[in-house]
């Protein structure tokens, strides 16, 4: 049995695709085959960020309308195994969506896949709805900011009453806290929300904290998905997310200020 | 600031609506006598609504202005009147008061549950006959998110935190076993009895039967510490717990 994860968070521009790619393409790695759909109909950036934009052929509302199957919608990652991508389409809005066209397609990835991820549209609207609506679990991406947390903390409402499990009255969807672009020297300077803070407003497991991290936009920017950056900070912050999400103990690591050493500091690094 | 002499405020006040449904002055007038001789320091100079929205067959302007002096003359002080908007009178603008905008949707629901109590042609919603019902007690474990509203028609227990942006509500007391971020409303149909205790004070807004209070005047007095909030001779206390 699949289990469906959905990445959300109420607040747009959080990283919630970033996450998404990031966090498929993590549990890829370690062998499951794994399918990452854009529920974000109208303002696609799955395939952007995983570096498929020019493969997309159909997508996600032709195959709802039977216009195309999965098999033909569905991009195979050429980087990492056991990864595929199924697009969100461009031209249409999130009315094309229905939940019965929804349940068909995720049923029919349940017979193939064993993790499905869905990536949220922003907002509490029909697309984010219907983007959690059948999930087992939830990653609530959230910035270390007020506003931010008040929209995570409305999604985790929401997961509670609007989500199927919650409607079938069944053991509700598992809520793990991704908290990202996170400064640690400007929490120090008490301008953004320490981890504590979040976890004291939102009441939910830790999941990971990334810190802001230039590589992410760089590998936005180029199609790669940031875990693969084993070199950076934030590659490095996403690996231990996805040990976690797999039952594995990680310490938190990049939450302190980083001190520059004498030749960094002499070489103005 | 004050170079007129005077401020406007809006305030939030906790009437009795009657709701008239057919018109029959000598039986409305003898069951609201019976209903005040209860607790008639409850309805002395209370401020009252007359609602005839209910009524099936209209009412005439004479027939109006008679009840408005049969329900003054019980001692009540009628402070306006409430009609369908879809279907007011012809006389609306000759009557001497106001006239206030319809009742949410809640209203109606609520009104329609106490029926078989009151006698079939006046519906006094009242405090006294909220107490009549046994009151249930009920019980959240989970937090309370933004957005999400709870009300109950007893005592609300909260076993978790009630994040900033939600609304917890209650006829009775309220307790929340973890931080009050939003907003907690007890005593919501008047019972001026009712308190609120939470474990850690943070709220956007404590209300004990419409008297309320908001973070700045809270910062001042409890904060993130144990309260109980209640209401003494209409204002509002809060103390440490």
């Amino acid at each position: 049995m699949a289990k469906i994860i959905v990445v959300t968070s109420g607040k747009g521009g959080v990283g919630k695709t970033t996450s998404s790619a990031a966090i498929g393409t993590g549990i890829a790695l370690k062998g499951h085959k794994t399918v990452i759909i854009d529920f974000d109909v109208g303002l696609r950036n799955l395939d952007l960020i995983m570096g498929c934009e020019r493969r997309v052929v159909y997508d996600f509302v032709n195959v709802i309308n039977k216009e195309a199957t999965l098999s033909q919608a569905l991009i195979k990652d050429k980087r990492t195994k056991n990864l595929f991508i199924l697009p969100a389409s461009q031209t249409r809005d999130k009315d094309a969506l229905t939940i019965e066209g929804v349940q068909e397609v995720l049923e029919e990835l349940a017979k193939e896949f064993e993790y499905i991820i869905c990536d949220s549209p922003a907002g509490i609207e029909k697309g984010a709805q219907m983007a959690l609506y059948f999930a087992d679990a939830a990653i609530v991406v959230t910035n270390p900011e007020v506003s931010s947390v008040r929209d995570s903390d409305r999604i985790l409402g929401i997961l509670q009453s609007k989500s199927r499990r919650a409607e079938e009255g069944k053991e509700p969807i598992e809520e793990h806290l991704l908290l990202t672009r996170y400064h640690p020297g400007r929490v120090a300077l008490g301008e953004m929300l320490s981890v504590s803070d979040v976890e004291d407003i939102l009441a939910i497991p830790l999941l990971g904290v990334i810190p802001e991290s230039e590589a992410v936009l760089k590998a936005s920017n180029q199609g790669t998905p940031v875990i693969l950056d084993t070199i950076s900070e934030a590659g490095m912050a996403y690996g231990d997310a996805v040990d976690r999400l797999m039952g594995e103990e990680r310490p938190l690591r990049f939450l302190e200020v980083q001190k520059k050493g004498f030749i960094k500091r002499l070489l103005g690094g | 600031m004050t170079d007129s002499g005077f401020r406007l405020k809006g305030s939030v006040v906790t009437t009795i609506l009657l709701e008239i449904q057919f018109f029959s002055l000598n039986d409305i007038v003898y069951h609201l006598k019976e209903k005040i001789d209860q607790v008639p320091h409850f309805f002395n100079q209370a401020p009252i609504i007359i609602d005839i929205s209910k009524m099936k067959r209209g009412i005439t302007l004479e027939e109006f202005e008679t009840l408005i002096q049969s329900v003054s003359g019980l001692g009540l002080g009628v402070i306006g009147w409430r009609c369908d908007p879809e279907n007011l009178p012809v006389w609306k603008s000759s009557v001497t008061i106001p006239l206030l905008p319809a009742s949410k949707a809640r209203a109606i629901s609520n009104a329609a549950t106490p029926k078989e109590e009151v006698s079939p042609d006046v519906v006094v919603k009242t405090v006294v006959e909220e107490r009549l019902v046994p009151q249930s007690t009920k019980v959240i474990s989970k937090p309370i998110r933004s957005g999400q509203q709870v009300y109950a028609e007893g005592d609300l227990i909260v076993l978790a935190q009630v994040s900033a942006g939600a609304e917890v509500l209650a006829d009775g007391n309220i307790h929340v076993y973890g931080a009050l971020r939003g907003r907690a409303l007890a005593g919501v149909k008047g019972d001026v009895e009712a308190r609120i205790f939470c474990k850690s004070m943070e709220a956007e807004l404590v209300s004990i039967a419409g008297n309320f209070m908001l973070t700045d005047a809270l910062q001042d007095i409890v904060w993130k510490d144990s309260a109980q909030v209640l209401l003494v001779d209409d204002n509002l206390e809060i103390a440490p717990l």
